[in-house]
């Protein structure tokens, strides 16, 4: 398979095509806009919390396939999760984007998010994959933050 | 890579025979790579072109042979250094038609060069209240610098519209050029659409308002044979990147009178004639603004590039860009999907050829090209306000130089074909 047929994989293309938990949250908990600002790719993620879990999740905005499929993939793989168990995830989706050309990840954690691994050999890729999970990573700080001066 | 082919379009769009694309191409060697095992197709001219083999051996020539300071050291290589670093300046100047090379201040881009009229000119010269007139097709670099100071001085900035095909529209120019403007500042040619803008109409109604005019050249100076007499201009800016030089090397070209009345940008050494306690006193124009070891190298091999189009004459680079748009833009639009931006006339625009292509995002585009051996930019191009306008969160851009090929031209639209098969539903 060439690099290109590794990034754009077919479930890949399908996230892109038919986003999940593509909608507009009406009164989440904490949502948060992500931006890049060298291609304009925009991301909105939105977190219903209920006590440390994330009970519901949606994104909208507009991006490229990569930052589109990633963002919806990421809804999916959180959605019921605890928020230190998607902050695990969002760790192991950088490391595996960030890692050194042909080293192992932690496949087993990471579940069909395995599918992105192509995006590592695409520099100016890795941000469109992860822009939606800094979007949620600084979301849930920013709650922790807040709940924690409550 | 085969040149261009011998097409019937090339009778009625005038591509001159005298113009060898073919042998144009030996000189530049990076062409001859392989980008993803394809051959390189370098369609990202308007970010900035390739280098001549001249002016690499320009660049080492100095630093192997006479490497030295300038406007300092008496033996012999150091003023053979400042010899080079002069004549590079005059010949920068005259090809853009300056009087004198005093008239041209090297600066690292256009960008700096923008940024040192607007600190040092607006600085000086912006009130409160009064006008700096932009247009909405504006790179950043002619937009932002502007905005610094005019929040600084208490200036407002407007924008001059754009019409469908992505020209100034100037019905009412006479009317957006108030007796509050002090400076209009445009660009010659679009980096996004191409359009080449009519500067000279725009500087008589300037200068009869009493308004000076800053001319970004980033684009235009390397694609149109520029005369700033002809564009009757006050301010220049572009830079050697964009036209066969070296990157990190740039200039603003200003009226005499204009660049001796301003105050210097940069403070430090080689601009100071005597540096008392407290204050300085400061050579004339162009050195007032060259504080600092000057980007010796760059600048002298810049003037290699120079004389390298100069040979090649700028009339026949033009009738080239303008040939490639031509045969371009009906292929592309021929494409399913495709919506092209800029005028339709080749006429009135350069190589610069931005598109969408349905709900294919322009940087999954630049990915599948790229894997064709294509370059071509996707994004926002520095021009977000262009870009609101165009209601569109970024474009595809092709732009094409004078080593650009019909087949090459081809291959792009091959390969665009190539993007609708891996996202059919989205083209």
């Amino acid at each position: 398979m060439s690099d290109l047929q590794e990034l754009y994989r077919d479930m890949v293309m399908d996230h892109n095509r038919r986003p999940r938990n593509f909608r507009k949250m009406d009164q989440p908990t904490c949502s948060l806009e992500g931006y890049n600002p060298l291609c304009g790719d925009r991301v909105i993620v939105y977190v219903q919390l209920e006590g440390d879990r994330i009970a519901d999740i949606a994104f909208q905005g507009s991006g490229c396939a990569i930052s589109r499929a990633s963002a919806s993939m990421m809804t999916e793989s959180v959605k019921g999760k605890r928020t230190d168990e998607a902050e695990g995830l969002f760790q192991a989706v950088r490391d595996m984007l960030t890692r050194p050309p042909g080293s192992d990840f932690d496949e087993d954690k990471l579940g069909d998010l395995v599918i992105l691994a192509g995006v590592s050999a695409f520099p100016t890729r890795i941000k469109c994959a992860t822009l939606s999970w800094h979007a949620l990573h600084t979301a849930l700080q920013g709650q922790a933050a807040t709940v924690s001066t409550e | 890579m085969t040149s261009a082919k011998p097409l019937a379009t090339d009778v009625t769009i005038g591509l001159s025979p005298a113009f060898d694309v073919a042998r144009i191409r030996e000189d530049f060697p990076i062409l001859k790579q392989k980008m993803h095992g394809k051959p390189l197709v370098y369609l990202d001219n308007a970010a900035t072109s390739q280098k001549p083999q001249a002016v690499l051996d320009a660049l080492i020539r100095y630093y192997r042979e006479y490497n030295a300071n300038v406007h300092r050291g008496v033996y012999a290589i150091a003023e053979e250094a400042t010899a080079r670093y002069e004549e590079a300046r005059a010949a920068v100047a005259a090809f853009i038609g300056a009087r004198r090379p005093e008239e041209l201040v090297f600066t690292r881009s256009t960008t700096e060069a923008i940024n040192l009229v607007a600190y040092a000119w607006g600085g000086a010269n912006l009130r409160e209240g009064d006008e700096v007139l932009l247009t909405e097709m504006e790179h950043h670099s002619n937009i932002v610098p502007w905005q610094i100071i005019a929040a600084q001085k208490g200036a407002r900035l407007n924008y001059l519209p754009i019409d469908g095909q992505g020209r100034l529209a100037l019905d009412d120019l006479e009317q957006r050029i108030t007796p509050r403007t002090k400076l209009v500042a445009v660009s010659l040619m679009s980096n996004v659409l191409g359009t080449i803008n009519p500067v000279r109409r725009i500087a008589q109604a300037a200068h009869e308002a009493g308004a000076l005019v800053l001319v970004d050249g980033a684009q235009g100076v390397p694609h149109l044979p520029v005369d700033v007499q002809d564009l009757d201009c006050d301010f220049l800016a572009f830079s050697g990147h964009k036209m066969c030089g070296p990157t990190g090397i740039g200039a603003l070209w200003g009226r005499y009178e204009l660049l001796d009345a301003m105050p210097p940008f940069n403070g430090g050494g080689e601009m100071i004639l005597v540096v008392q306690h407290d204050h300085s006193t400061y050579r004339e124009p162009p050195l007032k603004f060259e504080a600092g070891t000057p980007n010796i190298a760059d600048a002298i091999a810049w003037k290699t590039a120079v004389d390298y189009l100069g040979g090649l004459g700028m009339e026949p680079i033009r009738a080239h860009d303008r040939a490639m748009v031509a045969y371009a833009l009906p292929r592309l639009a021929e494409v399913e999907g495709i919506t092209l931006y800029g005028p339709h006339d080749p006429r009135e625009r350069g190589g610069a050829v931005a598109f969408t292509f349905g709900g294919v995002h322009p940087h999954d585009i630049a990915q599948v090209l790229d894997h064709e051996g294509i370059a071509i930019r996707a994004g926002h191009h520095c021009t977000q306000p262009l870009h609101r306008c165009l209601q569109v969160e970024a474009t595809a851009r092709a732009s094409f130089y004078l080593y650009n090929t019909f087949a090459e031209v081809d291959a792009l639209v091959a390969a665009l074909r190539k993007v609708r098969d891996l996202f059919p539903d989205e083209s």
